[in-house]
């Protein structure tokens, strides 16, 4: 069948399963943009204020289903927007598919009006991109975009179509969708190994990060730890795979991880580390950090073994499909001793940092929201310390409820996450914690999100300063304030109503709960700004580059 | 060649920007490229491309890794220097006079190179070889004055029936 290229993007769309896009509509896309209001009923594309909350949006979805998230942009600088939102999902390794419109092929090399190589801008920041300069090849590319998305370690794909090959004439012939297989690579002689580690070890300890997630390996995670007999720690990517409330489950560990997780993750012989690359943040210093232990690391990317820490067995392949071999195979153990340490150090003053119940804090604000949202609620962040006290204090109960930005660390990215995540979970109640610096970056989409009545309980924690940057002004460039006092004036009872949605302050604790219950039951997005002291910390904090023997617990 | 020094041979599709993905690569993980080479190979699809490159086993680990990542990098091998032919080509521009040139004929017969261009006020010389003999060429050449000069880098293949081979996966997938 001869279609034309534009057509064909959709037509590859509907093939992929995709029913909702984010993007922005501009000169070198209208062709596109002109199919999708033909296949309207197929497919829900959604308009953002800036192309950038498209691109989270996009991530977050993608994050929330497990699906490739899709997001499109005009040329020069729609296509330059998108940038962060995909250095983002490149950094969280999120299955993202960003197509993006150019100059016809003729033009291109010229400096025509909004020209950009987008394709060698993001060439460090996708897992592939592509220029279709060849209408033929158009379809396969689109195919293969999606294939390299959501295989092996996810990842961001970038199609740029020059205008001409969105009007040229293309044959369409339906395809099946590459399914994605899950394996395991590793011979026999390594899980020898790792077995043999693991069956000798004293004191074992899960390390869970983004991998596990994006494995839908939660069941297999923790019957790997209730057959040998271990507490898990967690990454900040790999929160929401382990119910708050499991006996084995202590939290967060690395520079604002919990007390016990990085306690006893310090006192561990063995380290079983799952989907989890050892980032600077989460390890602090790296030979103290493996001192004493032995390692077994189990991802689906080779190139992340070896590369932070040395590691003895490596387990390359998909996380639920080596955990299901190894819980299989591996022999019950019981260790009773290590168990009894853990629970002392559970129980230790240091691992139960509790700020005061009778003022408004970050802790009584978000055990509010803890208390009001249903169990399975998709909680968004912002970057900055609401970010890490929403690690530390929100009681994350099933895999994928937990939408932020673990590497690239965007401020900015939870407006547009938060829509995302929201439309991805069936336009359910989703919770956004932010703060004031955050939240000016990308509150552009608070007019999209009253477009579209999403649900959102957008909580800003204000603390009228770029608290974490503060913090450490604080704590290392004695109390030198520069530039992240703020005083904006910003009334954001007032600014939530002039987008049309509703605003509630809270600076009493008594107006905390209502407040909260009110959000939960309104309809479209509500603002509630909880006003915060400004000299609030995130505690524990091991210093940049520190060991467990750093840290900090009290400021 | 030096101890830490390492050659890499790959397999990638002949498509514009590969080369950018490659060496875009070594930049931006902080890996420096000593000498690169790359051309089409039997297969009008596939281009070669041959790096050499300083690091330890961490080094020369993560850069294969790295690199089997790239979508349009088929296959990725260190060759071990023992069992592996390495050539590289050199031109010399040497601008001086016939009479200036007492001893440079012979060191061309030594070093089995060769006259490429002759003038009245200028020679141009070319080697192939391995880069040992051909630093050792251009050495000798110093004193003469060079007025400009070309390496190619190294290329590189193995010795014996062993090639560098895609498994028929990532040969189907172009
Ligand atoms: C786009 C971007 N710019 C700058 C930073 C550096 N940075 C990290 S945290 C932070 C402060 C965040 O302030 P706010 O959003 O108010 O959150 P708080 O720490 O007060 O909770 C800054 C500036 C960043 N992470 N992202």
């Amino acid at each position: 069948m001869k279609i034309k290229g534009a057509e064909m993007v959709i037509r590859i769309l509907i093939e992929e399963g995709v029913d909702s896009v984010f993007g922005y509509p501009g000169g070198t896309v209208l062709n596109i943009y002109d199919e999708l209001y033909k296949h309207s009923d197929r497919i829900h594309h959604y308009t953002t204020c800036h192309e950038q909350g498209a691109s989270h949006a996009a991530d977050a979805y993608a994050r929330v289903t497990g699906k490739v998230g899709v997001v499109i942009a005009t040329s020069g600088p729609g296509a330059t927007n998108l940038v962060t939102g995909i250095a983002n999902a490149y950094l969280d390794s999120s299955p993202v598919v960003a197509i993006t419109g150019n100059v016809a092929c003729a033009a291109i090399g010229k400096d025509s009006f909004q020209e950009v190589d987008i394709t060698g801008v993001t060439m460090p920041i996708t897992k592939h991109n592509y220029i279709v300069k060849d209408a033929s090849r158009l379809a396969d590319v689109l195919r293969e975009a999606f294939t390299i998305a959501r295989s092996g370690r996810p990842g961001p794909v970038l199609v740029d179509i020059p205008k001409d090959i969105q009007q040229a004439d293309c044959d369409y012939e339906p395809k099946k969708v590459t399914p994605v297989t899950r394996t395991c690579t590793n011979g026999k002689e390594a899980f020898a190994e790792a077995m043999k580690l693991i069956s000798e070890c004293q004191r074992p300890y899960i390390y869970t990060g983004g991998g596990t997630v994006c494995s839908n390996a939660s069941k297999e995670l923790i019957e790997l730890a209730e057959k040998i007999d271990s507490p898990i720690g967690s990454s900040m990517m790999g929160l929401s795979a382990v119910s708050h409330d499991n006996p084995r489950f202590l939290g967060m560990t690395g520079m604002h991880g919990k007390f016990a997780a990085s306690q006893v993750m310090a006192k561990a012989d063995l380290l079983i580390a799952i989907g989890t690359r050892f980032s600077d943040r989460a390890t602090g210093n790296k030979i103290e950090f493996i001192k004493g232990k032995k390692v077994i690391h189990i991802d689906i990317d080779p190139s992340e073994i070896g590369k932070n820490i040395p590691v003895f067995v490596s387990l390359i392949g998909d996380v639920k499909a080596v955990l299901k071999k190894l819980v299989s195979e591996l022999p019950a153990g019981n260790r009773k001793d290590w168990h009894k340490e853990v629970e002392s150090i559970k129980n230790c003053p240091d691992n139960r940092l509790e700020m005061p119940s009778d003022t408004v804090n970050p802790e009584t604000v978000i055990h509010a929201v803890n208390r009001h949202a249903p169990k399975d609620t998709v909680v968004c962040t912002d970057v900055g310390q609401h970010q890490m006290w929403t690690a530390q204090y929100y009681h994350f109960a099933k895999p994928r409820s937990f939408i932020t930005s673990g590497g690239l660390g965007t401020m900015g990215f939870g407006m547009g996450a938060t829509m995302g995540a929201c439309i991805g979970c069936g336009k359910k109640k989703t919770v956004l914690f932010t703060s004031d610096g955050s939240f000016h970056m990308n509150m552009n989409e608070m007019a999209t999100a009253v477009s579209n009545q999403l649900p959102l309980v957008i909580v800003l924690l204000n603390n009228n300063t770029l608290g974490m940057v503060r913090q450490w002004q604080t704590l290392f460039f004695d109390k030198r304030y520069s530039n992240t006092s703020l005083e904006r004036r910003t009334d954001y009872v007032k600014l939530a109503e002039a987008f049309g949605a509703k605003g509630i302050r809270v600076t009493k604790l008594d107006q905390l709960d209502k407040a909260v219950k009110d959000a939960f039951a309104a309809v479209g997005p509500v603002l509630i700004e909880a006003v915060i002291d400004q000299d609030e910390k995130v505690l524990p904090m091991i210093p940049p580059g520190g060991t467990i023997k750093d840290i900090i617990v009290k400021a | 060649m030096n101890p830490d020094e390492f050659i890499l041979s790959m397999l990638v599709n002949n498509e514009a920007g590969v080369l950018t993905r490659v060496s875009g690569l070594f930049a931006r993980r902080a890996f420096n490229i000593d000498s690169l080479s790359v051309g089409v190979t039997s297969d009008p699809h596939i281009s070669r491309i041959t790096i050499t490159a300083r690091g330890d086993d961490y080094v020369k680990t993560q850069i294969v890794r790295q690199l089997e990542k790239l979508h349009d990098v088929k296959i990725v091998e260190l060759m071990p220097t023992t069992s592996t032919v390495m050539r590289e080509l050199v031109l010399i521009k040497l601008n001086i006079a016939q009479k200036s040139r007492a001893g440079l004929m012979e060191a061309v017969a030594v070093f089995r190179a060769k006259v490429v261009d002759l003038n009245n006020d200028s020679v141009t010389l070319e080697i192939t070889g391995e880069r040992s003999k051909c630093d050792a060429f251009v050495e000798y050449l110093r004193p003469f004055g060079i007025a400009e000069l070309c390496r190619t880098g190294l290329t590189a293949i193995s010795r014996g029936r062993k090639t560098l081979k895609m498994d028929a996966e990532s040969a189907q997938h172009n």
